[in-house]
């Protein structure tokens, strides 16, 4: 469980990114965190693995004060996965760079050997194991960054934009894992723009704005809301935009499934054509 | 006259084994708003970096076959004259970044052409509220989000206001309603000043509204070419993996099922509102 309760942070450049955020989140969640460009999405996700520690309020993982713990002691339940894989690659291969936390961690060379190749295999990077990071295409370090991470196995993995660069199968794929590490009651907090992503997969929604948490609910709910989503800089969904102009016609409006979306449509013109 | 214009153009970079780009022919008309999508890997960046020679002549390699850019065979010039030409924006925004402040990031280009320094004000000026950056402009682009460094790397390529403008992936680190803000900003500038613009996306939940002219590259190929409405909508681009709009995916799965909702396929969100609009109107 992850807990901040009324947390503040300010860069050495005086700007205060945090200006009291509590959240609560508990095991097994799935939660994605959104708002616009420098909202302090980053900033608070960076204080769930001890990154970054509040100058006032605390973060409390599994119970336990980030102030109290070291950033390798947290990071082993904890992942991170940074929005830019530039930031965090810096290996040979991509072989090495997804074995580097495992020596690290301790565990022994046939468990490193198997979690690498299953963590390759699952992000489709098999073809590239003896291949330098730095010849891949954006999306694909940006899967390097994710394998190199998933591959230890966190209880709790935060990934800040992860859709970053991926195409439709690929997406596709994360989501599937995500749902996966759910079934395991594992902890998923995502930082993300990615609207249909987010429609697809109907988390829990956390909106900030300037440093504060300004909504917190259903997915379905929050992408459905006009002005909350104005408010924070992000906009409808593409089958809610569609329900939102259908609404004279009676529909509801808070739908963002493209399935539900379809049933509906249908049922109405069934409707109208035994009128 | 084709702006743009490659033939059977083979790329290989120093130390791989395979070809980034195989046998690409493609002709981009002064003017045109090309999208250009594919799978993660495909070749998209390595294409891109081909438009200002970037591709040979800083990444070595081998290059096999045609291009022309605004005239120019970019085998036989040098990225410098044809930066002049064709602006690129890159998909990492710290690549392209370095002075000291926003505005000198921003102006830097116009230094080396010798722009005289009333109309380098105005056109920094410009750039910059184009971009919404205007008022952090004498921060510096190290200690600003990965959003707002994509918009100084968009402003800097905007101020030398070039014939041809190339985007990769250009507002991945931006929120939707300023991505959408900034991708106004091209659609106009392409609209108004005949800019022709080259944007590399995945979303094209955001951007298919935006081009007559669609490029679906797999494997280093040029899959499919042409009207967007008809490459949506065939089986072989989702066979791709290409990311369908979900407007166009809801058209197809109610023409599926018998739905009359026209003959062309809505690529935006508004245009299938008005069509069902339209259908299920009361009778």
């Amino acid at each position: 469980m992850i807990e901040a309760q009324d947390i503040r942070y300010s860069y050495a450049n005086k700007v205060e990114a945090l200006k009291g955020a509590s959240l609560t989140i508990k095991d097994g969640e799935f939660v994605a965190i959104m708002g616009q460009n420098g909202a302090g999405k980053s900033t608070l996700v960076k204080h769930f693995n001890g990154l970054l520690k509040p100058s006032q309020g605390k973060v409390l993982v599994d119970g336990v004060e980030t102030t109290k713990s070291s950033v390798a002691a947290l990071s082993r339940n904890v992942g991170f996965v940074f929005q830019n894989p530039d930031h965090q690659l810096f290996s040979e291969t991509v072989e090495e760079e997804i074995a580097f936390a495992l020596k690290n961690f301790g565990f022994k060379p046939e468990v490193i050997k198997e979690r690498v190749t299953w963590a390759l295999n699952l992000m489709s990077l098999t073809q590239y194991r003896k291949t330098s990071p730095f010849l891949l295409s954006g999306g694909e370090r940006k899967r390097v960054a994710l394998a190199s991470v998933l591959a230890w196995d966190p209880s709790t993995l935060i990934l800040d934009e992860p859709t970053i660069g991926q195409d439709h199968e690929q997406k596709d794929k994360l989501r599937q894992f995500i749902m996966q590490m759910q079934t395991q009651n594992k902890t998923v907090v995502t930082v993300t723009h990615d609207v249909e992503f987010v429609a697809e997969c109907n988390p829990r929604v956390v909106l900030m704005k300037e440093g504060r948490i300004v909504a917190d609910g259903v997915g379905k709910e929050i992408l459905t809301d006009p002005a909350l989503l104005e408010m924070s800089s992000i906009v409808l969904p593409q089958i809610a935009q569609v329900f939102m102009k259908l609404a004279p016609l009676g529909f509801p409006k808070d739908v963002i499934d493209i399935y539900e979306a379809k049933a509906a449509i249908l049922k109405a013109k069934e409707s109208i054509r035994l009128k | 006259m084709a702006i743009i214009e490659t033939k059977n153009l083979t790329y290989t970079y120093p130390g791989a084994t395979k070809p980034s780009i195989v046998d690409v022919s493609i002709k981009v008309e002064k003017g045109e708003f090309v999208l250009i999508t594919g799978p993660s890997g495909c070749g998209k960046t390595t294409l891109c970096r081909t438009f200002n020679g970037l591709v040979p002549h800083f990444y070595q390699g081998e290059l096999k076959g045609e291009i022309t850019v605004a005239g120019i065979d970019t085998l036989k010039h040098h990225t410098y004259e044809m930066a002049k030409h064709v602006g690129l924006v890159f998909q990492n925004p710290e690549n392209q970044l370095f002075a000291l402040s926003i505005e000198k990031d921003v102006a830097f280009g116009l230094e080396n052409v010798g722009v005289s320094r009333e109309e380098m004000r105005r056109k920094v000026d410009w750039a910059l509220n184009q971009t919404g950056i205007y008022d952090i402009r004498e921060r510096s682009p190290h200690e600003i989000s990965g959003g707002q460094q994509q918009r100084v790397a968009i402003a800097s390529v905007l101020a030398m206001e070039p014939e041809v403008i190339v985007l990769d992936e250009p507002t991945s680190f931006l929120d939707p309603l300023s991505a959408e803000k900034i991708f106004e900003v091209i659609y106009k500038l392409n609209k108004e000043q005949g800019i022709t613009v080259i944007l590399v996306e995945h979303r094209l939940d955001l951007t298919a509204k935006y081009t007559n002219h669609l490029i679906v590259m797999d494997q280093g190929t040029v899959r499919l070419e042409g009207d967007p409405r008809k490459i949506l909508n065939s089986e072989e681009t989702r066979l791709i993996g290409v990311g369908i709009p979900k407007a166009t995916l809801l058209y197809q799965m109610l023409k599926k099922e018998g739905l009359n909702l026209g003959d062309t396929t809505p690529l935006s969100s508004e245009e299938l509102a008005d069509r069902l609009l339209e259908a299920l109107k009361p009778q």
